[in-house]
């Protein structure tokens, strides 16, 4: 039974890089601009993230500021995305496509700048798994929920539940997701789709930034060029099979996240083990596929997602 | 300014020439600059470019050792074939109007499908199992650029999505199957037989030792295929009219469905023969890769420097084939290899701000006046 919640606490801990970065990219479709740079952005947020945390190691306050600065780089990254997409109207795809090999180059590049070597030098200490200590007693959730676990994942529910808000909740969240559907409706009743767009754009540079440095300082001691190895395509992923909504993203990332988790147990749960663990690493982009098809000719998506803005045009 | 460098770079034409030029030379002020602020000899990236694409050391001037190095040429063009081959097939894919993201995972698909067929027939003379190697490579690609191909056609579902997701299928699926192949350690293959070897002993003497193989004929094959595919054959008519508008073509009868679907499966086609180029020519053994290695993102960047034409993408190959072939010079010489990297994605971005130079070159050229 030990195994079982350990593997629930694991399965969160894994969860949550997908998880804010998968938000991220939802804010970004549904303001009607594609963002398949999120992969990039986690990359110089964790990199950020990684040597922000060796520079700071020491201090209690250390991991949340090296998370800061992940989500701040994170986001002025994005600014790019956005001015290419959103003011130049350039293709979103190819936007995307370059800055995550810009982000390969810089990432590695600085590396070699500041430590001298192909990765940053391995951080210490960051976040420690904590049990809490009136919490854990709780039946059932406490063992998993609250034994063993990273306080990151808690900052990743709670962007759920504000997330959930500002797009449902908000004036600024209506208008972002008409922005994705109707962007002259938007224009008409006065409010301005460039701004709304940038925003949106920014925030899912935010959230990737932060995305990747929490993978960096809880699954990793060191950031290299293949730390990523894929998150953020799977947190894209995410956002298409929770059919780009707050809750079924959580749930579309906590099995994603289970599904890496089976591969690290695969050895010792006998059902699994006859599987290939590159199978483990493949599920969540077949089951993408599989789900882009069942999807089709529902409209669940944006509808104007991938489409400049052009006033003049009708 | 005069007015005839007004009127010339005001002009749609030459536009298309110049913004993909301005670019490259943009793209590396962007180096140089990232260099100048890490307080390093920006004047190695070209000395780096003249040793790593021309074979000449300029430290060597004026001493007696030779200046001059074939071997160099030879590793330039081994890195570029693949780039060529996958820049023709995002360009064939995008005249069409589709955007093939997904060349990476077509390249691995290629590059198992001949490993596999090259291991499994070792018995089998050169004048067979070399054809069999190079249409099994083809084939893999051609299956990987397939499926996007039909889910695009059938369900309208986004082929950059679908692609983006079986590049990563098909990176696992490879390394899978490369480790369970008979005598395989976890990260190669064993050699291959002789006969599906693409090197030649002579190709590597006339260069110094380079790994220069055969596969630049498969490259020349490809690009006139491309290109007269493109341009002498109805389908290719029919191709860029759905390219260019999807409706109109539809309108004039065309059936836009089935070529979408051919125009991924034989983009697939292109990136499938760079597979095989990479494990039976460059390597002799199949490779457990742990990340991308960038030929499909590369043969975007080339495709879209180049125009999206066959001789475009044999021109911006060799441009990003130059950038990949000076990366362990400059390592060598102290400076971080991915400056290259750095100036490869500032070019795209570059490219992909295509609008905003038109715009420029526009104001300078004064049109309206």
């Amino acid at each position: 039974m030990d195994t079982f919640y350990g593997m629930l606490t694991l399965t969160l801990i894994y969860s949550t890089p997908i998880l804010v970065t998968a938000l991220g990219g939802m804010f970004c479709e549904k303001s009607g601009v594609v963002n398949i740079g999120l992969e990039g952005l986690m990359g110089f947020g964790a990199f950020t993230g990684a040597t922000v945390m060796y520079f700071v190691q020491g201090s209690a306050s250390g991991p949340y500021f090296a998370l800061l600065m992940g989500m701040l780089v994170g986001g002025i990254v994005s600014i790019l995305h956005a001015y290419m997409c959103i003011t130049l109207k350039s293709d979103q795809v190819i936007s995307g496509t370059a800055i995550n090999m810009f982000a390969t180059g810089v990432t590695i590049y600085m590396s070699q700048i500041i430590f001298g070597q192909q990765r940053t030098v391995a951080f210490n200490e960051s976040f420690t798994k904590t049990t809490y200590p009136l919490l854990s007693k709780i039946p059932f959730f406490g063992k998993f929920l609250f034994s063993n676990i990273y306080p990151t994942v808690f900052i990743a529910l709670i962007l759920v539940v504000i997330s959930w808000y500002v797009l449902y909740k908000t004036s600024f969240g209506l208008r972002l997701r008409a922005a994705g559907e109707n962007p002259h409706a938007v224009d008409s009743v006065g409010a301005n789709v460039t701004k709304i767009r940038y925003s949106a754009v920014i925030i899912s540079g935010l959230l990737s930034g932060l995305g990747g440095a929490m993978m960096i300082l809880t699954q990793d001691i060191q950031y290299t060029s293949v730390s990523i190895h894929g998150t953020g395509f799977i947190a894209m992923a995410a956002v298409i099979f929770g059919r780009w909504k707050p809750a079924p993203i959580l749930w579309a990332s906590l099995f994603f996240g289970l599904s890496q988790i089976l591969k690290i147990y695969s050895t010792s749960l006998g059902i699994f083990a006859a599987l290939p663990l590159e199978f483990f690493d493949s599920f969540p982009y077949i089951l993408t596929v599989i789900a882009l098809v069942v999807f089709s000719g529902k409209g669940v998506g944006p509808k104007s997602s991938g489409v400049p803005y052009d006033k003049g045009q009708r | 300014m005069s007015n005839s460098f007004r009127a010339y770079v005001g002009n749609e034409k030459h536009q298309k020439v110049l913004i993909p030029i301005i670019s490259i030379v943009l793209g590396f002020i962007v180096g140089i600059i990232i260099m100048l602020f890490s307080q390093l000899n920006a004047g190695y990236l070209f000395t780096a470019l003249l040793r790593g694409v021309f074979g000449i050391n300029t430290k060597f001037i004026g001493t007696s050792r030779s200046v001059f190095n074939a071997r160099y040429i030879g590793e330039f063009l081994v890195s570029s074939m693949p780039l060529i081959l996958t820049g023709l097939s995002v360009a064939f894919a995008y005249r069409c109007g589709l955007f093939n993201i997904g060349a990476e995972g077509q390249v691995m698909m290629g590059s198992l499908f001949s490993i596999v067929v090259a291991l499994s027939f070792p018995g089998l003379p050169k004048v067979i199992l070399l054809p069999m190697v190079v249409i099994a490579g083809a084939l893999g690609g051609t299956i990987w650029g397939f499926i996007p191909g039909l889910l695009k056609a059938k369900y309208n579902v986004h082929e950059v999505v679908v692609t983006i997701m079986l590049n990563y299928v098909g990176l696992y699926f490879l390394n899978w199957t490369v480790k369970s192949l008979p005598g395989s350690s976890l990260v190669r293959t064993v050699d291959i037989p002789d006969a599906a070897w693409l090197g030649s002993d002579f190709l590597s003497d006339i260069t110094n030792n380079s790994r220069l193989h055969w596969g630049f004929i498969i490259v020349i094959i490809a690009v006139y295929a491309f290109y007269y595919i493109m341009n002498k054959t109805t389908f290719g008519y029919e191709l860029r009219a759905v390219g260019f508008n999807k409706d109109a073509a539809k309108y004039a009868g065309i059936n836009v469905n089935k070529n979408a679907i051919l125009a991924m499966t034989l983009s697939g086609t292109f990136a499938g023969l760079a597979g095989t180029l990479l494990t039976c020519g460059t390597f002799n053994y199949g490779r457990v890769i742990p990340a991308f290695e960038n030929y499909g993102f590369n043969g975007i960047v080339a495709a879209l420097v180049g125009g999206n034409t066959a001789i475009g993408s044999v021109l911006g190959g060799l441009l990003f084939g130059a950038l990949q072939a000076i990366q362990p010079i400059m390592q060598a010489n102290g400076i971080p290899r991915e400056i290259a990297i750095i100036i490869t994605s500032a070019i795209i971005i570059f490219v992909a701000m295509q609008n905003g130079i038109k715009s420029v070159l526009n104001k300078i050229g004064n049109k309206e006046a």
